[in-house]
């Protein structure tokens, strides 16, 4: 079967470094098929400019199933694009119309510095879990499986939140630039698991006094993380955050 | 952590934000129940002031307290708005929600601002003025006059707005929510943010549509 074909024209973001200004660049594709993800139409696009000897879009991506956290733009003003629950490498441009005008950019915050065009440093937060988002392990034999009884329900609850893939589509999304939801997803994650807890306190504290000092922003209850996050995160995550960030400073 | 570290933290700041709203949340209950004695004639409406006032020494302790919170959520609210918009120093191009955002949510910082306006021209109306009039001829006065009452109305109609994610975003701040829960108390928080602005909104409204209003 024969695919639908679309043309689009993109706006770009083009940047050649973290100093220089930026600026946006038109460019159209034709006879695209429908099937094509979105950065496959980005790698298409790039094989016409290394051809006519221009400089490619730079843009991060790995694994383009879904599950790494590399990739993601804003498109359209959204981060990941259009569709609910899909990371941008999973975006499919039958979701598109044929002549489409799509505006894409960087995630911007400033704790997310870009390196260059869509590609964004996101370090920081890898530098949000080395302050706390990790457990103790003792050394020695290797415990037995399921010694420990942990209830379906928190069992359930903890692996959503480890469903974050770190991919930072919350802080992009947030019109704080806030961290939030990613915090939050961390500090869930291990404070409903026994593993967690040794560090529990530490860890709440911790991992918001270093997302505090990269510079993101506060957390307004705009809802707008949840409703960007390709892994359908949910802000009970960030109520539970604030019962053990405020449990943890105040006892 | 110190407990100054903890509440200047943006977890510290944002409980305190609705710790102070949630203060002034009940004060609006509580002012709102006490100004539908209005809706039951001007003799109902002077003695439940009579009895407020009555009341001594609470009165303004009570006030002071009120100004505490107002002062706390004022000073937190700006300085929220202006770290916010330091966290993106470089704004998209192209703007669009998700589907998180609210009317309300959108335009917390700006509503906020309106309302303190309202605030002073509410506090020199009514409560830096001559007490021995009654309270029913002061409300008469003030709003039997057209454009005081569009701009009582409108006030109102901006409150309505600020609380109307005020009221639930507070309960989230402080860590209050349950898939159980959560559909009653957002359903809850907006119908409350709805009645309890209609309540304010009628008063004005009746004051300078209906000539028997207070008499």
């Amino acid at each position: 079967m024969q695919s639908r074909k679309i043309n689009i024209s993109l706006e770009i973001w083009r940047q050649e470094n973290p100093e220089a200004p930026g600026s946006f660049q038109r460019y159209s594709l034709a006879g695209l098929s429908a099937d094509m993800s979105f950065l496959e139409m980005l790698d298409v696009l790039n094989e016409r400019l290394t051809l006519e000897g221009q400089e490619p879009v730079a843009f991060d991506h790995d694994c383009r199933e879904g599950i790494c956290g590399m990739c993601g733009a804003v498109v359209n003003g959204q981060p990941h694009g259009p569709e609910p629950g899909t990371t941008l490498c999973q975006l499919h441009l039958r979701h598109f119309k044929d002549g489409d005008h799509l505006v894409i950019e960087p995630f911007r915050a400033r704790a997310f510095r870009i390196e260059k065009d869509l590609v964004v440093d996101r370090s920081s937060l890898d530098q949000i879990i080395q302050a706390g988002g990790y457990v103790s392990v003792n050394t020695g034999g290797a415990p037995d499986a399921n010694t420990i009884a942990i209830p379906q329900q928190t069992a359930e609850q903890a692996m959503d939140a480890a469903a974050c893939i770190g991919c930072g589509a919350c802080v992009a999304a947030c019109p704080n630039a806030s961290a939030m939801l990613f915090v939050s997803a961390r500090v869930s994650q291990l404070a409903l698991l026994p593993q967690g807890q040794p560090e529990r306190r530490l860890r709440a504290l911790n991992m918001v006094g270093s997302m505090d000092e990269l510079g993101f922003g506060n957390c307004s209850n705009e809802r707008e993380c949840e409703a960007a996050c390709p892994k359908g995160i949910s802000i009970r995550h960030i109520a539970r955050l604030n019962r053990e960030f405020l449990k943890a400073a105040l006892f | 952590m110190t407990l100054s570290q903890t509440l200047r933290s943006s977890v510290g700041q944002k409980i305190l934000m609705a710790v102070s709203g949630a203060i002034l949340s009940l004060f609006l209950v509580a002012h709102g129940i006490g100004n539908s004695m209005t809706f039951f004639g001007s003799e109902a409406f002077n003695s439940y002031a009579e009895k407020l006032h009555s009341l001594g020494f609470l009165v303004p302790l009570f006030e002071l307290g009120l100004l505490a919170a107002f002062l706390l959520h004022i000073f937190l609210g700006l300085t929220l708005f202006l770290q916010n918009n330091q966290a993106r120093p470089v704004r998209y191009q192209v703007e669009k929600s998700s589907g998180g955002r609210t009317p309300g949510s959108r335009t917390m910082p700006y509503t906020g601002v309106v309302i303190l306006i309202f605030l002073a021209v509410h506090l020199v109306n009514f409560h830096f003025t001559d007490r021995a009039i009654p309270i029913s001829e002061i409300v008469r006065n003030v709003l039997r006059q057209p454009l005081y009452a569009l701009f009582y109305i409108s006030a109102m109609a901006v409150l309505a707005l600020h609380i109307s994610h005020g009221f639930w975003s507070l309960f989230q701040s402080l860590g209050i929510n349950h898939p159980k829960y959560n559909a009653a108390l957002r359903h809850g928080s907006l119908g409350a943010a709805v009645v309890l602005s209609a309540v304010f909104m009628f008063i004005p409204l009746c004051t300078l549509l209906i000539k028997e209003f207070l008499r």
